[in-house]
């Protein structure tokens, strides 16, 4: 049995050791991990508790993330809690692997720090991997600084494991805004945790060697199709397993999550739209433009896969204008969250302006004023009727003023 | 509800089911019950499920088949061993055939065969072995 790690009921800890600790209570069987920034402390931190004797399972060292994601697919079929870290690079080198991982249908959790794809090379944070890997059938949860990290990667294993559920489940952080920002946590204990996350129920598992099955077989057109369509209905119907263990968590820590995170929304006639670490300083944006009577708002995802299309346009329905704020390179067409909100505002019959800021990509700082300036941009947009500013813009780009639309 | 695969004794009862229907995860069942010990048990009296791959027959495939000569074989186990298919009938460490149901043609078997003349040779598909037999090669001469 793993020692119990003693803790206060407040820790200092980043994100990467928030993950790591959530990791360490549900007691995962198997971490198979290769280190890549700014992810690394995670899996770090996780084999200084193995060495330390406060985790039973396996850590296995691999040469690759592809290895990575391959070693918990198939300890995963074998019938274990598996688990693992990555960023980047390393999350696009597992991108086959992932599509075999929730094609077969196994609960694993990854740890996502999210950081920018090269090239060029640069290990701070935007969301380009998270977009690389949001068609791969996983579950995404999003969080913006440690405590949602840990709370997250919690509840995570409980609702891919779900029996209803069944699928892996990404838990993205911020590449360094949030993986390596020491804040306040308030953790659970080790058995609390534990008991929350529950024990493992294997399903159909390759060392049942009374019961054997063969995994990831190969359909063709006489049943893939039957098996994608099965797994695009059980994750579209997962929001019901979600939101049970959102409300099963707040009953525990008073912490509230939902699919859809707003912030004075009630009378917004503006809004921010943003996932990750913007969210906190787009909140304190939005305050400082209500003291100048601009009715600002902030709505975020707390889930981008599946993604909540009716909770996104109930978010919105009465804004004027609203910013999808797209931290990944556009490549060749408009922000993929602008995209996804503009067709989930657009299929529930809402027609607000919908302006286009791609930001901080590779870890370009964007600060309070520069989403001030959104707002700024939004009200203008709102009291004009029209968009007035090009739809799409780079927001704290060098050089002359880049926009397109 | 998921069907139970294990549950299924004809292959056309699987054909047409439904996406809701499928176990999810494409994992597929080997057997319809346990089999203790299975590699103690011939392939023949295993209980194979329709949905084994033992069951799906993919012989039509090949285009040359290999054609096995009991009097050359010394029983080395290599075609056995090599086999991509398990198609190479092995009992008690004696070769005694070839699967055509699921052998694919691919010749690896009369690769690896070290006897002189080969013991495994590859034929046309439609030749008798009969006729493969009589015409074996004789023994080649070292040069
Ligand atoms: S030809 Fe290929 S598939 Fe057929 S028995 Fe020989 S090795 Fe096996
Ligand atoms: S490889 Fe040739 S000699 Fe060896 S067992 Fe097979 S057929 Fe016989």
């Amino acid at each position: 049995m793993a020692k119990k790690y003693e803790l206060n009921e407040i820790e200092v800890w980043d994100g990467n050791m928030a993950a790591a600790h959530a990791l360490r209570q549900a007691q995962v069987d198997i971490v198979a991990a290769y280190p890549i920034t700014p992810s690394t402390p995670i899996v770090q931190n996780y084999s200084k508790f193995l060495a330390d004797g406060y985790v039973d399972g396996e850590f296995i060292m691999v040469e690759s993330e592809h290895s990575a994601m391959s070693g918990c697919v198939a300890a995963s079929a074998a019938g274990v809690r598996a688990a693992t870290a990555t960023s980047s690079q390393g999350f696009a080198l597992m991108a086959e692997v992932l599509y075999q991982a929730s094609g077969m249908r196994l609960p694993i959790v990854l740890t996502v720090v999210n950081r920018a794809l090269a090239a060029p090379l640069n290990v701070n944070g935007d969301h380009s991997d998270m977009y690389l890997g949001r068609d791969a059938g996983w579950i995404n949860l999003c969080s913006y600084n440690p405590q949602e990290a840990y709370d997250l990667t919690l509840m995570a294993f409980k609702i891919g494991e779900d029996l209803n559920v069944r699928l892996p489940v990404m838990v993205h952080q911020d590449g360094f805004i949030c993986s390596h920002t020491a804040q306040n946590v308030r953790p659970l204990q080790d058995e609390e945790a534990h008991e929350f996350v529950g024990e493992y129920k294997p399903v159909n598992t390759m060392l049942d060697v009374a019961n054997p099955v063969t995994h990831g077989v190969q359909t063709e057109e006489d049943w893939h199709f039957e098996h994608k369509a099965r797994q695009h209905n059980d994750l579209m119907n997962s929001f019901g397993t979600i939101k049970k263990i959102f409300n099963e968590f707040k009953e525990r820590t008073g912490r509230t999550y939902d699919l859809v995170y707003t912030y004075k929304m009630d009378d917004a006639d503006v809004a921010i739209f943003a996932l990750g670490t913007t969210v906190e300083s787009a909140r304190i944006a939005a305050d400082k433009m209500r003291e100048k009577g601009v009715k600002a708002g902030v709505v975020s995802l707390r889930v981008f896969r599946p993604f909540p299309f009716k909770e996104v346009a109930e978010a919105l329905s009465n804004v004027k204008a609203v910013a999808a704020m797209d931290r990944s390179a556009p490549g060749g067409t408009f922000g993929a969250l602008f995209n996804e909100i503009s067709a989930a505002m657009l299929a529930h019959g809402k027609s607000p302006i919908v302006l286009n800021y791609i930001y901080g990509l590779g870890g370009r700082d964007t600060t309070i004023d520069m989403l001030k300036g959104v707002y700024e941009d939004l009200d203008k947009c709102a009291k004009a009727g029209e968009a007035v500013v090009p739809m799409q813009q780079f927001l704290g780009l060098r050089g002359p003023k880049l926009s397109f639309y | 509800m998921a069907k139970d695969l294990k549950e299924v004794k004809n292959i056309d009862e699987i054909k047409d089911l439904g996406w809701d229907e499928l176990i999810p995860g494409a994992a597929l069942f080997s057997f319809t019950e346990p089999v203790e010990d299975v590699v103690e048990v011939p392939a023949e009296e295993r209980p194979y499920a329709p949905t084994n791959s033992h069951e799906w027959q993919v012989g039509d495939w090949r285009v040359e088949k290999p054609v096995y000569n009991r009097d050359l074989c010394i029983d080395c186990q290599f075609c056995w061993v090599f086999c991509p298919d398990i198609s190479i009938l092995s009992r008690d460490k004696k070769m005694i055939g070839v699967i055509y149901e699921h052998c694919k043609g691919c010749g690896i078997c009369v690769e690896v065969c070290p006897t002189n003349p080969k013991s495994l040779l590859m034929f046309p598909e439609h030749m008798e072995n009969e006729e493969a037999l009589s015409q074996w090669p004789k023994k080649e001469e070292k040069k």
